[in-house]
Protein backbone atom coordinates (compact mmCIF):
# COMPACT_ATOMS: atom_id res chain seq x y z
CA UNK A 1 0.00 0.00 0.00
CA UNK A 2 1.44 3.30 -0.58
CA UNK A 3 2.01 5.74 1.56
CA UNK A 4 -0.87 7.78 3.48
CA UNK A 5 -0.01 11.44 3.00
CA UNK A 6 -3.36 13.43 4.19
CA UNK A 7 -4.46 12.82 7.33
CA UNK A 8 -7.21 13.26 9.90
CA UNK A 9 -6.87 17.25 11.34
CA UNK A 10 -6.58 17.31 15.08
CA UNK A 11 -9.96 18.64 15.68
CA UNK A 12 -11.65 16.14 13.46
CA UNK A 13 -10.29 13.23 15.34
CA UNK A 14 -10.64 15.15 19.02
CA UNK A 15 -14.49 15.31 17.75
CA UNK A 16 -14.57 11.50 16.66
CA UNK A 17 -13.25 10.36 19.72
CA UNK A 18 -15.29 12.74 21.97
CA UNK A 19 -18.38 11.01 19.91
CA UNK A 20 -19.17 14.68 18.52
CA UNK A 21 -19.09 14.17 14.62
CA UNK A 22 -21.81 13.93 13.12
CA UNK A 23 -22.93 10.29 11.69
CA UNK A 24 -21.27 10.58 7.75
CA UNK A 25 -18.42 12.02 9.19
CA UNK A 26 -17.51 9.60 11.65
CA UNK A 27 -18.13 6.63 8.94
CA UNK A 28 -15.24 8.50 6.99
CA UNK A 29 -12.83 9.01 9.73
CA UNK A 30 -13.49 4.99 11.18
CA UNK A 31 -12.62 3.78 7.37
CA UNK A 32 -8.87 6.28 7.26
CA UNK A 33 -8.57 4.81 11.33
CA UNK A 34 -8.63 1.81 9.83
CA UNK A 35 -6.50 1.89 6.73
CA UNK A 36 -3.65 4.87 8.77
CA UNK A 37 -1.68 3.32 11.77
CA UNK A 38 -0.33 6.94 12.30
CA UNK A 39 -4.00 8.60 13.03
CA UNK A 40 -4.96 5.21 14.93
CA UNK A 41 -1.63 5.35 17.37
CA UNK A 42 -3.10 9.26 17.43
CA UNK A 43 -6.88 7.96 18.48
CA UNK A 44 -5.81 5.65 21.16
CA UNK A 45 -4.01 8.66 22.73
CA UNK A 46 -7.31 10.62 22.85
CA UNK A 47 -8.91 7.29 24.25
CA UNK A 48 -5.85 7.50 26.98
CA UNK A 49 -6.93 11.12 27.83
CA UNK A 50 -10.60 10.18 27.97
CA UNK A 51 -9.98 7.20 30.13
CA UNK A 52 -8.16 9.52 32.36
CA UNK A 53 -10.88 11.96 32.32
CA UNK A 54 -13.04 9.13 33.41
CA UNK A 55 -10.96 8.13 36.14
CA UNK A 56 -10.63 11.52 38.00
CA UNK A 57 -14.34 12.13 37.62
CA UNK A 58 -16.48 12.31 41.38
CA UNK A 59 -18.10 8.92 42.05
CA UNK A 60 -21.52 9.12 41.58
CA UNK A 61 -23.91 6.92 44.14
CA UNK A 62 -25.26 3.77 42.05
CA UNK A 63 -27.41 1.56 43.96
CA UNK A 64 -27.37 -1.90 45.18
CA UNK A 65 -30.01 -2.94 42.65
CA UNK A 66 -28.11 -1.82 39.85
CA UNK A 67 -25.14 -3.63 40.41
CA UNK A 68 -26.82 -7.13 41.56
CA UNK A 69 -29.02 -6.41 38.25
CA UNK A 70 -25.74 -6.87 36.36
CA UNK A 71 -24.01 -9.34 38.33
CA UNK A 72 -27.18 -11.45 37.76
CA UNK A 73 -27.12 -11.39 34.42
CA UNK A 74 -23.50 -12.28 34.14
CA UNK A 75 -24.28 -15.75 33.35
CA UNK A 76 -26.44 -15.22 30.45
CA UNK A 77 -24.51 -12.92 28.73
CA UNK A 78 -22.19 -14.78 26.60
CA UNK A 79 -19.14 -12.76 24.76
CA UNK A 80 -19.63 -11.34 21.34
CA UNK A 81 -19.14 -13.62 18.52
CA UNK A 82 -15.58 -12.69 16.68
CA UNK A 83 -16.46 -9.52 14.03
CA UNK A 84 -17.23 -11.25 10.48
CA UNK A 85 -15.60 -9.68 7.85
CA UNK A 86 -17.57 -9.81 4.80
CA UNK A 87 -16.54 -6.66 2.67
CA UNK A 88 -14.14 -7.12 -0.24
CA UNK A 89 -10.52 -6.60 0.84
CA UNK A 90 -10.89 -3.24 -0.82
CA UNK A 91 -13.05 -2.14 1.31
CA UNK A 92 -12.17 -0.64 5.28
CA UNK A 93 -13.47 -2.71 7.66
CA UNK A 94 -16.28 -0.36 8.96
CA UNK A 95 -18.11 -0.35 5.78
CA UNK A 96 -19.09 -4.38 6.24
CA UNK A 97 -22.02 -3.20 8.06
CA UNK A 98 -23.61 -1.82 4.21
CA UNK A 99 -23.07 -4.53 2.48
CA UNK A 100 -21.77 -8.12 2.32
CA UNK A 101 -19.61 -10.09 0.12
CA UNK A 102 -20.83 -9.16 -2.94
CA UNK A 103 -20.27 -5.58 -2.18
CA UNK A 104 -21.57 -2.35 -2.92
CA UNK A 105 -24.37 -1.97 -5.57
CA UNK A 106 -23.13 0.71 -7.91
CA UNK A 107 -25.75 2.93 -10.18
CA UNK A 108 -24.31 4.96 -13.26
CA UNK A 109 -24.91 8.70 -12.43
CA UNK A 110 -23.71 10.00 -16.12
CA UNK A 111 -19.74 9.94 -17.95
CA UNK A 112 -19.28 6.85 -16.70
CA UNK A 113 -19.30 7.55 -13.27
CA UNK A 114 -20.86 5.11 -10.85
CA UNK A 115 -22.11 5.77 -7.62
CA UNK A 116 -23.48 3.78 -4.07
CA UNK A 117 -24.88 5.55 -1.76
CA UNK A 118 -24.44 3.72 1.64
CA UNK A 119 -26.39 5.90 4.07
CA UNK A 120 -28.36 9.44 3.97
CA UNK A 121 -30.45 11.09 6.48
CA UNK A 122 -31.05 14.62 7.94
CA UNK A 123 -27.37 14.29 9.46
CA UNK A 124 -26.35 14.13 5.62
CA UNK A 125 -25.25 11.43 2.97
CA UNK A 126 -22.25 8.85 2.87
CA UNK A 127 -21.65 7.14 -0.72
CA UNK A 128 -18.99 5.75 -2.77
CA UNK A 129 -18.00 7.16 -6.19
CA UNK A 130 -16.54 4.99 -9.14
CA UNK A 131 -14.63 7.81 -11.46
CA UNK A 132 -13.38 6.44 -14.85
CA UNK A 133 -9.04 6.28 -15.12
CA UNK A 134 -8.62 10.28 -16.03
CA UNK A 135 -12.17 11.51 -16.02
CA UNK A 136 -13.13 13.79 -13.38
CA UNK A 137 -16.29 13.63 -10.95
CA UNK A 138 -19.25 16.18 -11.67
CA UNK A 139 -18.55 19.68 -10.68
CA UNK A 140 -19.91 20.60 -7.41
CA UNK A 141 -20.18 22.83 -4.55
CA UNK A 142 -20.75 21.84 -1.06
CA UNK A 143 -23.25 23.50 1.80
CA UNK A 144 -20.92 21.91 4.79
CA UNK A 145 -17.13 20.64 4.36
CA UNK A 146 -16.83 17.24 2.27
CA UNK A 147 -14.93 14.59 3.64
CA UNK A 148 -13.37 11.68 1.10
CA UNK A 149 -11.32 9.08 1.46
CA UNK A 150 -9.45 7.43 -1.20
CA UNK A 151 -10.08 3.66 -1.24
CA UNK A 152 -8.05 2.70 -4.99
CA UNK A 153 -6.39 4.62 -7.40
CA UNK A 154 -6.15 8.02 -7.22
CA UNK A 155 -7.19 11.98 -7.98
CA UNK A 156 -6.43 15.08 -8.20
CA UNK A 157 -7.97 18.48 -6.52
CA UNK A 158 -7.06 21.67 -6.21
CA UNK A 159 -2.98 20.54 -7.55
CA UNK A 160 -2.31 17.82 -4.71
CA UNK A 161 -2.71 14.13 -5.43
CA UNK A 162 -4.81 12.26 -3.10
CA UNK A 163 -3.92 8.02 -3.11
CA UNK A 164 -5.29 5.25 -1.47
CA UNK A 165 -5.86 6.29 1.88
CA UNK A 166 -5.84 9.46 1.95
CA UNK A 167 -8.70 11.40 3.68
CA UNK A 168 -9.48 14.76 2.34
CA UNK A 169 -11.58 17.74 3.98
CA UNK A 170 -12.68 20.64 1.44
CA UNK A 171 -14.63 23.19 3.04
CA UNK A 172 -18.05 24.23 2.46
CA UNK A 173 -16.35 26.93 -0.05
CA UNK A 174 -13.63 24.82 -2.04
CA UNK A 175 -15.25 24.70 -5.44
CA UNK A 176 -13.05 21.92 -6.48
CA UNK A 177 -13.30 19.59 -9.28
CA UNK A 178 -11.50 16.22 -8.92
CA UNK A 179 -9.81 14.54 -11.67
CA UNK A 180 -9.31 10.50 -11.18
CA UNK A 181 -5.64 9.56 -11.86
CA UNK A 182 -4.54 8.06 -15.32
CA UNK A 183 -3.90 4.61 -14.67
CA UNK A 184 -6.70 3.16 -13.08
CA UNK A 185 -10.17 4.69 -12.00
CA UNK A 186 -10.49 5.79 -8.94
CA UNK A 187 -12.95 4.46 -5.75
CA UNK A 188 -13.55 6.81 -3.43
CA UNK A 189 -15.28 7.31 -0.03
CA UNK A 190 -17.11 10.55 0.09
CA UNK A 191 -19.07 12.13 3.18
CA UNK A 192 -21.31 15.43 3.60
CA UNK A 193 -23.61 16.66 5.69
CA UNK A 194 -26.20 17.88 3.17
CA UNK A 195 -27.05 17.14 -0.37
CA UNK A 196 -24.52 18.04 -2.89
CA UNK A 197 -25.17 21.51 -4.94
CA UNK A 198 -24.67 20.17 -8.67
CA UNK A 199 -23.69 22.71 -10.85
CA UNK A 200 -24.40 21.63 -14.28
CA UNK A 201 -28.19 22.45 -14.83
CA UNK A 202 -29.20 19.34 -16.33
CA UNK A 203 -27.57 17.52 -13.52
CA UNK A 204 -29.27 20.17 -11.59
CA UNK A 205 -32.73 19.49 -12.86
CA UNK A 206 -32.22 15.41 -12.10
CA UNK A 207 -30.29 15.46 -8.85
CA UNK A 208 -33.52 14.89 -6.91
CA UNK A 209 -33.97 11.49 -8.62
CA UNK A 210 -30.76 10.40 -9.03
CA UNK A 211 -30.29 11.53 -5.30
CA UNK A 212 -26.37 12.68 -5.77
CA UNK B 1 4.84 5.89 42.22
CA UNK B 2 3.37 3.74 44.69
CA UNK B 3 1.71 0.11 42.87
CA UNK B 4 -0.91 1.86 40.28
CA UNK B 5 -4.89 1.93 40.48
CA UNK B 6 -4.06 1.67 36.19
CA UNK B 7 -1.99 -1.45 36.44
CA UNK B 8 -4.34 -3.04 39.18
CA UNK B 9 -7.34 -2.22 37.12
CA UNK B 10 -5.90 -3.63 33.61
CA UNK B 11 -5.07 -6.69 35.33
CA UNK B 12 -8.34 -7.46 36.66
CA UNK B 13 -9.99 -6.91 33.22
CA UNK B 14 -7.28 -9.26 31.69
CA UNK B 15 -8.84 -11.47 34.61
CA UNK B 16 -12.28 -11.08 32.98
CA UNK B 17 -11.02 -11.73 29.22
CA UNK B 18 -8.88 -14.72 29.93
CA UNK B 19 -10.92 -16.69 32.53
CA UNK B 20 -14.53 -14.32 32.70
CA UNK B 21 -13.12 -13.87 36.47
CA UNK B 22 -16.73 -12.78 38.26
CA UNK B 23 -14.51 -11.53 41.19
CA UNK B 24 -12.30 -9.16 38.93
CA UNK B 25 -15.61 -8.01 37.13
CA UNK B 26 -17.36 -6.66 40.44
CA UNK B 27 -14.18 -5.34 41.82
CA UNK B 28 -14.03 -3.18 37.75
CA UNK B 29 -17.48 -2.45 38.60
CA UNK B 30 -17.07 -0.81 41.87
CA UNK B 31 -14.30 1.48 40.24
CA UNK B 32 -15.78 2.28 37.12
CA UNK B 33 -19.52 2.49 37.69
CA UNK B 34 -19.76 5.11 39.63
CA UNK B 35 -17.88 6.72 37.29
CA UNK B 36 -19.69 5.73 34.32
CA UNK B 37 -22.83 6.58 36.12
CA UNK B 38 -20.91 10.55 36.66
CA UNK B 39 -20.40 10.94 32.77
CA UNK B 40 -23.95 9.66 32.48
CA UNK B 41 -25.66 12.08 34.23
CA UNK B 42 -23.10 14.74 33.06
CA UNK B 43 -24.74 14.56 29.89
CA UNK B 44 -28.41 15.43 30.80
CA UNK B 45 -30.03 12.33 31.90
CA UNK B 46 -32.01 11.65 34.72
CA UNK B 47 -31.20 8.86 37.59
CA UNK B 48 -33.53 6.12 35.78
CA UNK B 49 -32.17 6.84 32.17
CA UNK B 50 -28.44 6.59 33.52
CA UNK B 51 -28.80 3.19 35.96
CA UNK B 52 -30.41 1.74 32.69
CA UNK B 53 -27.46 2.47 30.34
CA UNK B 54 -24.94 1.73 32.83
CA UNK B 55 -26.20 -1.71 33.26
CA UNK B 56 -25.78 -1.98 29.61
CA UNK B 57 -22.56 -0.20 29.74
CA UNK B 58 -21.43 -2.56 32.04
CA UNK B 59 -22.51 -5.92 30.11
CA UNK B 60 -21.07 -4.81 27.53
CA UNK B 61 -17.85 -4.61 29.25
CA UNK B 62 -18.48 -7.88 30.08
CA UNK B 63 -19.47 -9.70 26.14
CA UNK B 64 -16.06 -7.39 24.73
CA UNK B 65 -13.60 -8.19 27.51
CA UNK B 66 -12.31 -10.87 25.38
CA UNK B 67 -11.32 -7.43 22.62
CA UNK B 68 -9.05 -5.69 25.48
CA UNK B 69 -5.01 -5.69 24.94
CA UNK B 70 -2.86 -4.40 27.46
CA UNK B 71 -0.56 -3.35 25.07
CA UNK B 72 -2.38 -1.33 23.01
CA UNK B 73 -4.77 0.29 25.56
CA UNK B 74 -4.56 1.05 29.76
CA UNK B 75 -8.07 -0.59 31.25
CA UNK B 76 -9.37 2.90 31.57
CA UNK B 77 -9.27 4.05 28.02
CA UNK B 78 -10.82 0.99 26.74
CA UNK B 79 -13.46 1.32 29.20
CA UNK B 80 -13.66 5.14 28.20
CA UNK B 81 -14.06 3.82 24.52
CA UNK B 82 -16.61 0.83 25.38
CA UNK B 83 -18.90 3.69 27.36
CA UNK B 84 -18.85 6.12 24.84
CA UNK B 85 -19.17 3.92 21.97
CA UNK B 86 -21.93 2.11 23.49
CA UNK B 87 -23.82 5.51 24.82
CA UNK B 88 -24.06 6.72 21.15
CA UNK B 89 -25.19 4.03 19.74
CA UNK B 90 -28.20 3.84 22.26
CA UNK B 91 -28.87 7.60 22.31
CA UNK B 92 -29.08 7.39 18.39
CA UNK B 93 -31.34 4.56 18.51
CA UNK B 94 -31.02 3.22 14.94
CA UNK B 95 -28.58 0.87 13.88
CA UNK B 96 -25.66 3.40 13.40
CA UNK B 97 -23.06 2.37 15.75
CA UNK B 98 -19.37 2.09 14.53
CA UNK B 99 -18.24 -1.06 15.96
CA UNK B 100 -15.21 -0.29 17.81
CA UNK B 101 -13.54 -3.61 17.23
CA UNK B 102 -14.01 -2.97 13.02
CA UNK B 103 -11.73 -0.28 13.17
CA UNK B 104 -9.25 -1.91 15.71
CA UNK B 105 -7.60 -4.65 13.01
CA UNK B 106 -10.68 -6.66 14.16
CA UNK B 107 -7.32 -8.86 15.82
CA UNK B 108 -8.32 -10.86 18.69
CA UNK B 109 -5.13 -10.17 21.13
CA UNK B 110 -2.91 -12.85 22.14
CA UNK B 111 -3.79 -15.06 25.11
CA UNK B 112 -2.55 -14.64 28.81
CA UNK B 113 -0.47 -11.34 27.41
CA UNK B 114 1.55 -10.13 30.18
CA UNK B 115 1.88 -6.86 28.78
CA UNK B 116 0.75 -4.12 30.75
CA UNK B 117 2.53 -2.02 28.92
CA UNK B 118 -0.22 0.63 28.52
CA UNK B 119 -1.31 0.44 32.29
CA UNK B 120 1.82 2.76 33.29
CA UNK B 121 1.06 4.99 30.55
CA UNK B 122 -3.00 5.61 31.83
CA UNK B 123 -1.17 6.25 35.71
CA UNK B 124 1.17 8.93 34.25
CA UNK B 125 -1.64 10.73 32.36
CA UNK B 126 -4.05 11.03 35.08
CA UNK B 127 -1.43 11.98 37.21
CA UNK B 128 -0.74 15.19 34.37
CA UNK B 129 -4.34 15.60 34.38
CA UNK B 130 -4.48 16.19 37.80
CA UNK B 131 -1.90 18.86 37.73
CA UNK B 132 -3.61 21.07 34.93
CA UNK B 133 -4.45 24.48 35.70
CA UNK B 134 -8.44 23.98 36.55
CA UNK B 135 -9.68 25.91 33.69
CA UNK B 136 -7.77 23.68 31.13
CA UNK B 137 -9.10 20.65 32.90
CA UNK B 138 -12.58 21.95 33.58
CA UNK B 139 -12.58 21.92 29.25
CA UNK B 140 -10.84 18.93 28.58
CA UNK B 141 -13.47 17.24 30.83
CA UNK B 142 -16.41 18.76 29.15
CA UNK B 143 -14.69 18.18 25.84
CA UNK B 144 -13.98 14.06 26.22
CA UNK B 145 -17.17 13.69 28.36
CA UNK B 146 -19.31 14.79 25.32
CA UNK B 147 -21.10 16.63 27.30
CA UNK B 148 -21.24 19.56 24.96
CA UNK B 149 -20.30 20.86 21.85
CA UNK B 150 -18.05 23.91 22.10
CA UNK B 151 -21.24 26.09 20.86
CA UNK B 152 -22.73 24.62 24.07
CA UNK B 153 -19.62 25.44 26.18
CA UNK B 154 -19.55 28.77 25.22
CA UNK B 155 -23.51 29.10 25.52
CA UNK B 156 -22.77 28.15 28.92
CA UNK B 157 -19.51 29.92 29.75
CA UNK B 158 -20.06 33.00 27.75
CA UNK B 159 -16.37 32.13 26.56
CA UNK B 160 -15.88 32.57 23.05
CA UNK B 161 -15.38 29.16 20.86
CA UNK B 162 -11.86 30.27 19.97
CA UNK B 163 -11.06 30.55 23.58
CA UNK B 164 -12.49 27.45 24.50
CA UNK B 165 -11.00 26.13 21.39
CA UNK B 166 -7.51 27.29 22.69
CA UNK B 167 -7.90 26.70 26.13
CA UNK B 168 -8.27 22.87 24.92
CA UNK B 169 -5.49 22.49 22.69
CA UNK B 170 -3.21 24.41 25.68
CA UNK B 171 -4.33 21.63 27.88
CA UNK B 172 -3.76 18.71 25.51
CA UNK B 173 -0.62 20.44 24.75
CA UNK B 174 0.66 20.88 28.65
CA UNK B 175 -0.67 16.98 28.95
CA UNK B 176 1.65 15.51 26.07
CA UNK B 177 4.50 17.71 27.52
CA UNK B 178 4.14 16.98 31.19
CA UNK B 179 3.89 13.37 30.51
CA UNK B 180 7.43 13.87 28.82
CA UNK B 181 8.68 14.91 31.91
CA UNK B 182 6.84 11.94 34.04
CA UNK B 183 8.44 9.68 31.94
CA UNK B 184 11.51 10.93 32.16
CA UNK B 185 13.73 8.28 34.63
Amino acid sequence: MSTIHHHIDDTSLASFAAGQLSYPYAIVVASHLAMCPSCRQTHASHMGVGGAVLDTLPEAEVSHDVKSGVMGMLDDTPADPPAARLAPALYPGPLSMFFGETGPKWRNIGLATKQSILWEGDEGSVRLLHIPAGKPVPEHGHSGPEYTLVLKGNYQANGEVFGVGDLEIADDDTDHTPTAGPEEPCICLAATNAPLRFRSRVVSMIQPLLKI
Amino acid sequence: MADSDAKRQTELLVAVRDSRDRTAFSQLFDHFAPRLKAMLVRSNMNQAQADDILQDVMLTIWRKAHLFDPARAGASAWIYRVARNRMIDIVRKERRAIPPELYDDAVEPEKQSADLGQAQEAQLLRAALERLPENQRAMIERAYLGELTHQEINRDTGLPVGTIKSRIRLGLEKLRHDLKDLRKP
